[in-house]
């Protein structure tokens, strides 16, 4: 089965030389690991961690751009991270042989669930190229072999195979939640499996408090301690390998961002209180907001009034910088004639664009998304406005009177006419707005971290600069802000309206396929897509799997007798295939509840599952079939005939459907001639 | 038979006194001077304009619930005689003389005054004691956040009571199982937790959480029936089916029936119109019927057609073309064909008619007899005022650089050749050589050179375009997409050749006669379905709140103010038993695992019926509350403090069953158990206390002094309203 599996996954492994898909993110971040540069994601970092370990080995030097599908590789060095991946993702079967053959003491069983699984052309795939999900796959794998391993050692606890499995269970819990948040549903079912095997032993009287207690701090320290340290020592490498400033800064507050080498923070010496006629930028707390920005734009007609549009930006730029000036005077506070004045807690001031020279102003207009706001705007000619540019500038938490800290005070502006408060929604702004995010006069007064903002860069000569060494975030806190950071970021992934969107729905049905790369019919085409006749067998499976199961629950709570033979098939069909039931229940239906934006690859992991079912379900299905014929040997033909011909189907349509994941040159389905003629089944694959 | 002349006929009734005088005290609570204030509070502006409607019979769509809720509001409205005109659009507008203010609340403070005698019902039926029943329905009457909101024309009051009456008669069926299954009684209350069930989805789609708890524990009783091996297994089988009868099919054609009679009742053409499909405009009085009443209902060749995009959004239109052409050069420096505009245009409008003509065929108008056009004929698309063919070609859009751009040709003799060849493709249909029809007919339009289909995709044009929306030809189709698919909305046979006579015609309006209906069931699941995916514009509030603030009253929401004194009704709980709810509920999961793990050890502190009956009081009261409270932690609209009273509710009816519990079984000592009897008196009259004190703000007909309404802000997010003078 392994070898069968290793052959197929890596059978040709090497095409297409280009970057197909998603291998432009993941390669490129595997890249940045070995660059050394600091950068964003909406995933924990694990996996990306891994693949570029691997590309370290194997000598990629990181030098390739990765910029977008299509790009040929050239004399990079790409085998090495495409073959971790495979080598992860030919892993599964076996895994998955293994575990059905410890749930269900079946070798036909097993080596079913391995076929549909060897055979399925997007489980191939998905592991022939540089992505996350063979690795996330391979971890979940593990942790469900290694918790069926251990649950099979329950009658010898304490024994060294006990505590191997037990925390290797832990280990791989840790490794599926460090390469993706979906890691989390396999930690559901271990947690959901422990529960309920922990209250097993609890009500067994001939076991002490004492032991149970043991069996619960064992599970405590291998499931929950031991989980959380890898994964926070994941973090740790993380920030640890990734120390110089690169494309990710923008989306961390002004303390994470010293700790970069290369950032305008690492090391920086700035003055420490603002002054008027300082050169600042001003960053909203919340994350993955960004700077206050504005630009020489305009709004457009009809959306308030046409004046200089002022958004939040989250990279760094020019048009980020805003001069602090008084409210009353136009006069040039940098002139060495006059002393410095300090801005104050409860100041009324001003804030000019230094690009534009426009002064930040608000008005009883409509804000362009966010309705019941009032419009932020640039008004005015060279620093010459009216008074809606006046804006009173607060410290949250400090009296009036004080001065104000860079970096380190949390302020708010008040503007004076209308007495709303500056601040962003976190919008999206439409292309008028260059897609950056929308800010706002909000005149509810609540306090958000929307509407606080903090001073980072300070420009002002006449003051000395002093050393920013106060800036040391403990790694706790850092850790907590990148998972703000990545949570935002995933709720930000949200589908357009006039777009198709995959649905939760499409999946099991394997309604439509992603394109890996190739459109026309001269490029090299992949197309992921699961072999139809293991989906539907799969799909099928499930329907009638419900069925027997009640069917088989109800007759025992009736209290029906069932024969011996029967009996310990039913055992099988409940409790092992309800472990998988519930695995694909966990692993597919919280999708239902996601808004943000899904593609088709998400329902591999609940596939695995659900294979692992088929093979589960057609061995009892069949060997209850062979129990009910009377002549043993017509029983005995029986089942190996039904057996037989379930591998062999797989196998056919393997055959059938291989050009999808091995790639195909040539015309499109549509077309007699192409390798696909006629395997259009459903009008929504679009190969 | 003639048995009545030898045994007098004799009727005993056995009436509760305490359920009388606590219905009386529940009535007096919520009815006192109920039509004061005499001006529009809060969400009734809101409200108020479905029931104008109902009373004017004009359609609406309002995706915040069903519609049942609306309809028991606006039954107040008939039968007080409202005529519906009453522009509801400020908070704190004085009702006119028309407007019936004391029926229009009726129905909501009478619903809120039945939870009262209701709540000592349910406690009874879990088989607690008088004693705790009677503090269960004293604790709901003096609940100031339920008062308020059961004297207004709000919706929250009538859910709660439909609610607790499923859970109600989810017991009194589940005790009379018991005694006598089958019985009249039996179907009676089994039946009735259907259709409270299904009355409390039809109120807000919230009351579904409630629904899935009770079909819950039906499902653990159904179980432990299947389990009973005294029954047969024909009675067996006669139990679940009955169940899932009454609790399945019967609440599910009750919601069929709201929507029935909500759409008989709103049948004329409203402002709401526009986000429906044309078929469904078609259907109502007035609007859409008025224009395409007596249309052909075949498109032929020849056909004058408007094109309706079946999406339509952000807003509905039509295909649309003008003289003006594409800018040369866009702003980012892109070039287009400079060919003529194909635009999406919201409005009605000459310019949004075409013309169907078969490519081999050069007449425009419809020949004796009409040919026709079906699914997968190829047709060319004429532009009425221009006689400009729509046309598609390899240079990118406008907007959407990966899709191609839509024009109609205007030939430059630049070898750039025209093509304006479209294959019709009906989506749904039902045979393949089925007929385009007006309306009924959902097609694409695919283009025959280059597969590519038209599509809306949202983007609004910049000013060379006049704001319309922009429509491209998208060449990944991707799958099925509402925005690909376009219908027929007016339509009549051409008939002049010239294009003068044609301009002339294209004015005139659409006029002949066929008419046509939509089944109920498609009128039925498209509303619902409109209604599911309406999106509300904008999620914040003044006195929005998330659901952290409601267990511990952090917020609160002004009501109203009287405009002349500081007089004004404002949505505040009672603290105290706000607070001690939450207390019990605590209490009840520690007891409760605390008992668990005893049991699992076989240590049994409870008696095997007491314990079953803790268990019962837990899973509805503490899992009512529960299921009530947490799935708003996953909503992402914007959120109130009212929408907690429906869990409030839940946890009031769990302190009693806590402190009884307290009392009989971890108070040992007589001694103990009288001194906790009088810790409850005292706390009871503290919370009378605190009612009392927040009086003025929950009925709203004293004005406070700055100085003692500044003392009764309790907590600093209170909001209470202090006029400066």
């Amino acid at each position: 089965v392994t070898l069968l599996s290793f052959a197929t996954r890596f059978h040709r492994l090497d095409e297409p030389p280009h970057i197909c898909w998603d291998e432009t993110h993941f390669g490129k971040m595997g890249s940045y690991y070995i660059n050394r540069t600091f950068f964003f994601d909406v995933h924990p970092p694990l996996g990306k961690m891994l693949i570029g370990l691997a590309g370290y080995l194997s000598g990629y030097d990181g030098t390739f751009l990765f910029q977008k599908p299509g790009d040929k590789y050239e004399h990079h060095n790409y085998m090495g991270m495409r073959g971790f991946c495979a080598f992860l993702g030919s892993l599964l079967v076996p895994f998955a042989y293994l575990t059905v053959l410890e749930l269900s003491r079946s070798l036909p069983a097993a080596l079913l669930s391995a076929a549909l699984l060897t055979f399925d052309t997007g489980c191939l795939t998905l592991s022939q190229y540089i992505l996350l999900d063979p690795i996330l796959m391979f971890f979940i794998m593990a942790a469900m072999l290694s918790m069926v391993k251990y649950n099979s050692c329950a009658d010898r606890p304490f024994s060294a195979p006990w505590w191997f499995w037990l925390s290797l269970t832990g280990i791989n819990l840790a490794g599926a939640l460090g390469v993706k948040f979906v890691g989390l549903f396999i930690i559901l079912q271990v947690g959901w499996n422990t529960i309920s095997d922990l209250w097993h032993l609890f009500g067994d009287l001939s076991l002490s408090v004492v032991t149970v207690g043991k069996h619960l701090t064992a599970r405590v320290l291998c499931l929950i301690v031991l989980p959380l340290t890898l994964y926070t020592a994941t973090y740790a490498v993380h920030f640890m390998v990734l120390n110089k400033s690169g494309p990710g800064d923008g989306f961390f507050s002004s303390a994470f961002q010293a700790r970069l080498s290369g950032n305008n923070l690492h090391n920086a010496s700035i003055p420490e209180h603002l002054a008027y006629g300082s050169v600042i930028t001003v960053k909203n707390l919340r994350m993955a907001i960004g700077y206050l920005h504005s630009h020489r734009h305009l709004y457009p007609e009809g959306i308030g009034a046409r004046q200089q549009q002022v958004t939040t930006y989250l990279h760094k730029d020019y048009n980020n910088l805003w001069i602090i000036k008084k409210h009353n005077t136009n006069a040039d506070p940098l002139d060495p004639s006059f002393p410095v004045e300090f801005v104050r807690h409860g100041d009324i001031i001003r804030l000019e664009h230094k690009e534009t020279s426009r002064n930040l102003h608000s008005h009883y207009h409509e804000a362009p998304l966010t309705r019941k706001h009032y419009q932020v705007t640039g008004y005015g000619i060279n620093g010459t406005g009216d008074s809606n540019d006046f804006w009173r500038i607060e410290v949250v938490n400090r009296k009036f009177g004080n001065r104000i800290k860079v970096l380190r005070s949390r302020i708010r502006l008040i503007h004076l006419v209308t007495g709303c408060v500056l601040g962003s929604s976190g919008k999206v702004l439409p292309k008028w707005g260059w897609e950056q995010l929308e800010v706002t006069c909000t005149p509810y007064l609540k306090e958000t971290l929307n509407s606080i903002w903090n001073v980072e860069d300070h420009i002002n000569p006449k003051l000395p600069n002093i050393s920013l060494d106060v800036l040391h975030p403990t790694f706790p806190e850092i850790l907590l802000e990148s998972h703000m950071v990545m949570i935002r970021g995933n709720n930000g992934l949200k589908p357009k309206d006039n777009e198709f969107t995959s649905k939760p729905w499409h999946w099991p049905i394997n309604y439509q396929g992603l394109r890996f790369s190739g459109i026309n019919d001269t490029d090299f085409r992949v197309y992921l897509l699961g072999n139809p006749v293991v989906w539907w067998l799969n799909l099928l499976s499930i329907v009638l799997y419900v069925l027997l199961g009640s069917i088989i629950a109800i007759a025992v709570q009736r209290g029906a007798h069932l024969p011996a033979e029967v009996e310990g098939l039913s055992q099988v069909l409940l409790q092992g295939g309800g472990q998988l039931l519930l695995g694909w229940m966990l692993h597919y239906f919280p999708f239902f509840l996601m808004g943000r934006i899904l593609y088709f690859h998400h329902y591999f992991p609940a596939m695995l599952f659900s294979s692992m079912l088929t093979g589960i379900l057609w061995d009892t299905v069949l060997q209850l079939c062979a129990w009910s014929l009377a002549s043993p040997f017509l029983a005995r033909g029986m089942y190996a005939a039904g057996l037989l011909s379930l591998l062999l189907g797989t196998a056919y349509s393997f055959y059938l459907f291989h050009p999808l994941a091995y790639g195909m040159v040539g015309p499109l389905a549509q077309d007699p001639r192409s390798p696909m003629a006629g395997l259009r089944w459903l009008e929504s694959w679009d190969f | 038979m003639l048995g009545f002349l030898e045994r007098p006929v004799v009727v005993t009734a056995d009436i509760n006194l305490n359920v009388v005088a606590l219905t009386a005290v529940g009535l007096l609570s919520r009815l006192w001077q109920l039509a004061y204030p005499r001006a529009v509070v809060f969400d009734e502006v809101y409200y108020g304009q479905y029931i104008s409607f109902y009373m004017k019979r004009i359609f609406f769509l309002d995706g915040s619930g069903p519609p049942f809720g609306h309809m028991l509001l606006a039954l107040g409205g008939y039968l007080g005689g409202f005529d519906g005109n009453f522009l509801w659009n400020r908070i704190g507008a004085e009702y006119s003389s028309n407007v019936p203010v004391w029926s229009l609340r009726l129905l909501p403070a009478l619903t809120g005054a039945l939870l009262v005698p209701m709540a000592y019902q349910i406690l009874l039926e879990l088989g607690f004691s008088h004693c705790a029943a009677t503090g269960a329905a004293l604790l709901i009457l003096i609940e100031n956040a339920l008062i308020t909101q059961a004297r207004l024309m709000l919706l929250e009051s009538v859910l709660i009571f439909f609610n607790l009456l499923a859970v109600l008669s989810y017991l009194k069926f589940a005790n009379s199982q018991k005694q006598r299954p089958f019985s009249l009684r039996w179907w009676f209350w089994l039946t009735l937790t259907g259709m409270a069930c299904s009355c409390a989805v039809g109120v807000k789609y919230v009351g579904v959480f409630t629904y899935l708890l009770v079909l819950a524990v039906a499902g653990v009783h159904a179980w432990h029936l299947i389990g009973d091996r005294t029954l047969s297994h024909v009675r067996v089988l006669c139990h679940l089916l009955a169940r899932a009868a009454a609790l399945l099919v019967v609440p599910a054609l009750m919601y069929l029936l709201f929507f029935y009679v909500h759409l008989t009742l709103v049948c004329r053409s409203g402002p709401h119109d526009q986000i429906m499909s044309s078929a469904f405009q078609a259907s109502l009085e007035g609007g859409l019927a008025r224009i395409t009443q007596g249309q052909p209902l075949e498109v032929a060749y020849g056909s004058q057609v408007t094109l309706k995009n079946v999406f339509g959004k952000p807003v509905p239109c039509w295909l649309h073309s003008h003289q003006s052409t594409y800018p040369m050069i866009y702003e980012n420096g892109r070039g287009s064909s400079h060919q003529q505009q194909v635009t999406c245009y919201p409005f009605k409008d000459v310019n949004n008619w075409w013309i169907v003509k078969d490519p081999g065929r050069h007449p425009l108008v419809v020949s004796n007899p009409p040919r026709p056009v079906r699914h997968g004929d190829i047709v060319q698309l004429v532009h009425g005022m221009t006689t400009r063919f729509l046309n598609t070609h390899d240079v990118a859009a406008p907007l959407s650089p990966h899709s191609q751009e839509v024009s109609c040709y205007v030939d430059y003799n630049i070898s750039m050749p025209s093509q304006n060849l479209w294959r019709l493709d009906i989506v749904n249909r039902e045979s393949d050589t089925e007929v385009w029809k007006t309306i009924l007919s959902e097609v694409r339009l695919v283009h025959v050179n280059t597969s590519a289909v038209l599509k809306l995709s949202g983007a609004h044009l910049p000013d060379w375009g006049f704001r319309q929306l922009e429509v491209v030809g998208e060449k990944l189709s991707r799958g099925y997409h509402e925005s690909m698919v376009w219908n027929v909305e007016e339509h009549r046979y051409g008939k002049s050749q010239e294009q003068k006579e044609r301009e002339l015609e294209l004015h005139s309006p659409a006029q002949m006669d066929v008419s046509r209906n939509l089944s109920f069931m498609a009128r039925f699941l498209e509303l619902q379905w409109r209604m599911l995916t309406v999106k509300s514009d904008d999620s914040e509030h003044k006195y929005s709140s998330s659901p952290l603030d409601w267990v511990t009253l952090d917020t609160s929401i002004a009501y109203w103010l009287h405009p002349r004194t500081s007089a004004q009704i404002h949505l505040l709980g009672n603290i105290v038993i706000w607070a001690s709810a939450g207390l019990a509920t605590a209490v009840y999961a520690l007891l409760f695992f605390w008992y668990l793990l005893r049991r699992r050890r076989c240590i049994r502190d409870l008696p095997e019926g007491c314990w079953l009956r803790w268990v019962l009081a837990g899973a509805l009261c503490a899992g009512g509350w529960a299921v009530n409270y947490l799935p708003f932690f996953l909503m992402e609209k914007t959120l109130f403090l009212y929408h907690y009273l429906p869990a409030l509710t839940f946890q009031i009816l769990l302190l009693p069953v806590v402190l009884q519990h307290v009392a009989d079984h971890l108070c040992r000592s007589p001694l103990l158990r009288s001194v906790f009897g009088s810790l409850v008196v005292a706390w009871y009259s503290c919370a009378c206390h605190v009612f009392n004190t927040l009086r003025p703000l929950t009925y709203g007909d004293r004005s406070l002094s700055p100085g003692e309404l500044r003392a009764l802000r309790w907590k600093d997010t209170w909001d209470i309203l202090i006029r400066k003078y």
